[in-house]
């Protein structure tokens, strides 16, 4: 930290490190300098002019986004000089501006009609032409208005700096001047979205949300986004029990105002006309429509009848469903059925990670540790289009912190880019790519090591060696799939761990093992399409499935639940870092219920209700919190942020499974099942490109 | 392009040569003291170097009049960064014609110059930023830089004293706004040609974010002689504070325009009577412009004056890039305000906002103006959006917009008064439309 100088503005004595810009000290002491242009993290522009002011020494006003505060300056904002300067500045931003207000987008929620309303003219003195350039439409999900445009070049920088995509410029020059696409007259980008997010006017607006709804008419709803393990909070805008709209505006949850297309607009699944709304039967081989009473007097009759036969149960959990339905359910599983037939589809290893941690000086990372350890080795994955969360941070570190970043990757990766060193291996030979890496990682002060599933079983504890013989402090991150793959293994959806990494001593059945064993008598499905690539062996077995959809696996079920999706619920979830968050309930679909109150309602029927306890959210966390190690957070600081859960540190104690690690390798423009009812990912041109 | 006769009133220094047979070549150059200051560097100290130009009192020529040899010094010549030279040959200001003669003409002057410069701050290499439309100079260049490769002038081991400096052009797209310094690098690195935020200035972080000496050509032009016949020597031929000899652009309506080399200080009104051989058509003299179409406009009666910065910035003008601009009294300074300001609208890059939208508006207010349908309040607004603009812009582009429009409403007023009401243009009976 810089030393404190001491400054004035307005006459006030105030205080801020030497060095900082003049805009951001007055902000820290509570003056607010408007501006358009500037943006806190991405490079300065000094284009709007709207932040002058008058520094007492200096002939002409100065741009406080520019200038850096000394001390002893004496700075003045409130002037008569300053106050024409920014009025006359809006006077010229309206004469080609349409002043289309009432049909904006943005109308309440603008920039620049704020600016306008605070520090502009009442009346217009502009009487000549205004320069009309027609609508674009760059992509399904970004349309360009150019006259509202003000020129303020922040998403420009958003998609160079931020993305690392550059797939905006400006082409033309003067009052002609526009934001052009990077394909002439489309975009071919992340579709992120960013660019609309940043635009302080509605230049550009996306076509999942324009035209929908008054900015004033939403509730606004603060949730994690399902679709992969960074955990963005992404704050839906509802109206009518209908989202919207997605993004991030307050900058509130680990991700800031960051999203991608999945985070900002691939909540729309939600919303699919696919959705199922009733619970379904087999009759004479067809599924048909029944009442919720009747499937679950049927489901629990039958598996009352396995139960008390001996039957053998499987039970396959989901990486998207809340923690406190995976506990929910490995409870039911384990407790009331008797079984430690419990798995889900292991898409990382983090149990070997853990397990290889313990006793060493490495930890697990924390997802700001990307933006604020000094070095990033990234191994195997494409960071960039499976996790772009922690690329967009890891980007923010190289930028503002002039991180190094190692990329051993098998294909070209965006962080190459960046990269200080990019190595190509042949899929396999990560550690040996990392092992030549060693001097330069070694020279480095601390590091974070981020791995997909190439990294697996004894390879994960040879990276740990690697790393612990480095010398220096590394934290790991094993990425995993979707939401709550992290707070799946956590809750005991293993079936050799029960809740918190203890090992169950007898090992139940993976999902591979369920799959396959001839002699299954039920298979219970919770928010999981295993059967998309998979057959089931045990063709007798009586199959319950609860999904938003009707799946590969759902078709072959005796009974089929509707579900509640992950935005139409309330719990917590854990990301891939280990950083444990809050659902909030933003919409609902008519028939569908969610698991926790499904797995309740089958446990009544059962008569285990008293083992099981109620189905609210906020008493099995309670419960969570008691008997799972590392996760003794109370519920409040939950929902005021992201926290660090802490697992069990030392050995897990069972045999490393590399064998059933698959990740989907989902990427910017696939998630699973509910990417497959996403109307946006599948309209994009990036998206149909890529499958 | 034919030079215009020469005005025995001229002082030759930087033009001694145009007139020579082959002027462009090296042999011509060679015969005629050519790179023989760049021999007497080579035996001169960097600080003796500077401090010959100091000397000199050699000023910027393209406009701000900055003092040559202070700039130079403030080039971190211990930087591990590698130096570099870079001329500014993007002359675009309107009433300016002085660089593409120089180049045109004496292109070997100008490679000299850019050599002192770079032995003085230990640069290897340089780069000349030509303007988009002077397409045929870019050739002239070139050649003479061939030349000076062959003869061993540029290179690796210049005249195997093992000195290694580098010359290339590069050519401008066609935006005034290239010729602001800061524009000039980002287009020269193929960039978008926006100007840069300074500090840092280019002698510190210029080319590639390293030391640059950034100046124009008629700037290097002049290093040669210095050098050659001392810093005292080149003071002595101006005024106390504005060393050597200017090239003047006369145009307008004089009988004899064209480029003449004068000594700083030389009386405005000999330059038109004199030099120029007066007002066209025997017409009485309006206003001028002194020094390019950004330099506030001097009436009639304020142009008996020493054309040094000094003097000239002390009747609220600037001597500027040297476009001496004569108007007589038929000139309608509506249209020559909405003529400059046309041009102002149509260079500005966009960047900011008081500039991008302040030009065209008052293009098209000027426009309207002209047409007879502007209103009294109008004259009030064009001064008052000018002034919007005036110091509150990114880059000097929105001033050099600003000034001459404030200059000629506060001038000319009445001119604008009888443009009201519909009546038709005083000046321009039936070509209202042409502006």
């Amino acid at each position: 930290m810089a030393d404190l100088v001491k400054f004035t503005i307005n006459g006030q004595e105030l205080e801020a490190p030497a060095g900082m810009l003049v805009i951001e000290a007055a902000k820290q002491n509570g003056i607010e300098i408007p501006s358009f242009c500037y943006y806190e993290g991405y490079s300065l522009q000094a284009a709007c002019r709207m932040c002058l002011v008058e520094v007492e020494k200096m002939p002409k006003m100065q741009v406080a986004c520019t200038l850096p505060v000394s001390a002893g300056m004496v700075i003045r904002t409130e002037t008569d000089q300053v106050k024409l300067a920014r009025k006359s500045t809006l006077e010229f931003l309206l004469t080609n501006h349409p002043l289309d207000c009432p049909v904006c987008d943005k109308g309440g929620e603008c920039e620049l009609q704020d600016m306008v309303f605070r520090y502009g003219a009442g009346e217009s003195r502009y009487t000549e032409t205004k320069i009309h350039v027609n609508e674009q439409q760059w992509s399904p999900v970004v349309f360009y208005d150019a006259p509202r445009c003000i020129l303020c070049f922040r998403c420009v920088r958003a998609c160079d700096e931020g993305m690392g995509v550059s797939a905006l410029g400006v082409i033309n020059r003067g009052a002609q001047s526009l934001i052009s696409p990077n394909m002439g007259d489309h975009l071919e980008c992340d579709e992120c979205g960013q660019c609309i997010d940043i635009c302080p006017v509605g230049a550009l607006t996306s076509g999942a949300y324009r035209y929908q709804t008054r900015p004033w008419e939403m509730e606004h709803v603060g949730t994690i986004c399902t679709h992969c393990s960074d955990g963005c909070k992404t704050t839906l805008g509802v109206r009518n029990d209908e989202i919207v709209r997605g993004n991030n505006r307050d900058r509130s949850g680990v991700n800031g105002e960051f999203l991608c297309i999945k985070g900002r607009y691939a909540f729309d699944f939600s919303e699919s006309a696919e959705r199922l709304q009733s619970p379904m039967i087999r009759v004479n081989g067809k599924l048909e429509e029944v009442s919720w009473s009747k499937a679950l007097e049927t489901i629990g009759k039958k598996f009352a009848e396995v139960k008390a036969k001996g039957g053998k149960f499987g039970v396959i959990g989901s990486n998207h469903t809340t923690n406190e339905e995976n506990y929910y359910l490995q409870k039911f599983a384990r407790q009331g059925l008797g079984t430690n037939n419990i798995d889900h589809q292991r898409t990382g290893d983090v149990v070997t990670l853990v397990d290889a941690l313990s006793g060493t000086t490495g930890r697990l990372a924390k997802t700001e540790d990307f933006y604020e350890r000094k070095a990033v080795l990234v191994i195997g994955a494409d960071l960039s289009a499976e996790h772009p969360f922690l690329a967009f941070q890891t980007r923010a570190n190289y930028r503002h912190h002039e991180a190094h970043v190692y990329a051993v990757t098998a294909e070209a990766v965006r962080e190459d880019n960046m990269a200080t060193r990019s190595v190509r291996v042949a899929k396999g030979e990560e550690l040996a790519g990392v092992e030549g890496l060693r001097d330069a990682l070694a020279a480095e002060t601390e590091l974070v090591v981020v791995f997909d599933d190439s990294i697996k079983g004894d390879k994960v504890r040879s990276l740990v060696a690697f790393g612990e013989s480095l010398g220096i402090p590394v934290s790991y991150c094993a990425l995993v799939d979707y939401s709550n793959s992290r707070g799946a293994i956590d809750m005991g959806l293993v079936a050799e761990l029960n809740p918190g990494f203890h090992a169950t001593g007898t090992a139940g059945a993976s999902v591979d093992e369920m799959l396959a064993a001839n002699d299954l008598a039920a298979l219970w499905v919770v928010g999981s399409n295993p059967l998309q690539n998979a057959k089931l062996a045990a063709s007798r077995a009586f199959v319950v499935v609860q999904d938003l959809f009707l799946t590969e696996t759902a078709q072959r079920a005796d009974v089929v639940l509707p579900t509640a999706s992950a935005y139409e619920k309330n719990g917590t979830v854990t990301n891939g870092c280990g950083e444990v968050q809050r659902l909030k309930r933003a919409s609902a679909t008519m028939g569908a219920k969610t698991d926790l109150e499904i797995i309740g309602l089958i446990a009544k029927e059962m008569g285990l209700a008293p083992l099981m306890g109620p189905w609210l959210p906020e008493t099995v966390y309670a419960e969570i919190r008691k008997t799972v190690k590392g996760y003794d957070i109370p519920l409040p600081l939950v929902t005021i942020g992201a926290q660090q859960t802490a697992p069990v540190n030392g050995r897990v104690g069972v045999d490393s499974r590399p064998d059933l690690i698959r990740s989907s390798h989902d990427k910017l423009f696939t998630s699973g099942t509910l990417g497959r009812y996403s109307t946006v990912l599948n309209s994009v041109i990036e998206g149909r490109q890529s499958r | 392009m034919r030079y215009n006769p020469p005005s025995p009133l001229e002082t030759p220094v930087l033009s001694r040569r145009f007139r020579l047979p082959n002027s462009q070549s090296i042999d011509t150059y060679l015969a005629n003291d050519g790179y023989k200051a760049f021999e007497k560097a080579t035996g001169m100290t960097q600080d003796e170097i500077i401090g010959e130009v100091k000397t000199s009192i050699l000023r910027g020529r393209g406009g701000a009049g900055f003092p040559t040899g202070m700039k130079w010094s403030f080039v971190p010549r211990t930087s591990p960064k590698p130096k570099y030279i870079v001329v500014n040959a993007d002359e675009s200001e309107p009433g300016t014609c002085k660089d593409r003669l120089l180049i045109e003409f004496d292109p070997h002057q100008l490679i000299e110059g850019v050599l002192i410069a770079a032995l003085a701050v230990g640069a290897q290499q340089g780069y000349i930023y030509i303007r988009g439309e002077f397409r045929y100079l870019i050739g002239v260049m070139d050649k003479a830089i061939d030349e000076a490769y062959a003869k061993g002038y540029l290179g690796d081991n210049i005249q195997g004293k093992g000195i290694k400096f580098h010359l290339a052009t590069h050519s401008g797209a066609g935006a005034y706004e290239c010729g602001e310094e800061s524009a000039l690098l980002e287009s020269l690195e193929g960039k978008r040609g926006n100007p840069r935020i300074r500090p840092p200035f280019p002698a510190v972080a210029g080319c590639y974010q390293s030391p640059t000496i950034l100046n124009n050509v008629e700037t290097f032009c002049a290093v040669p002689s210095i050098i050659l016949n001392g810093g005292l020597w080149f003071a002595g031929l101006g005024t106390p504070k504005n060393g050597g000899t200017r090239m003047f652009c006369l145009s307008g309506h004089v009988n004899k325009p064209g480029v003449y080399e004068l000594p700083m200080g030389f009386n405005l009104m000999r330059m038109i009577n004199e030099v120029g051989g007066g007002i066209r058509g025997g017409k009485k003299l309006k206003a001028v412009v002194p020094g390019g179409s950004s330099c506030p406009i001097l009436k009639a009666d304020e142009c008996d004056l020493a054309m040094d910065y000094d003097t000239v910035a002390a009747a609220k003008s600037m001597l500027g890039s040297g476009g001496v601009v004569v108007l007589d009294e038929d000139t309608c300074m509506v249209k020559f305000a909405l003529r400059i300001m046309r041009f102002y609208a149509h260079e500005s890059c966009g960047w900011c906002i008081p500039c991008r939208e302040g030009t065209t508006w008052l293009k098209k207010l000027l426009t309207r103006f002209h047409e007879g349908q502007g209103q009294r309040s109008d004259i009030v607004m064009i001064g008052d959006l000018s002034r919007n603009m005036l110091g509150r812009t990114f880059c000097p582009l929105g001033d050099a917009a600003a000034m001459p429009t404030i200059a000629i409403v506060e001038k000319f007023r009445e001119e604008f008064e009888a443009h009201l009401d519909g009546k038709p243009c005083p000046h321009e009976k039936g070509s209202r439309l042409a502006a």
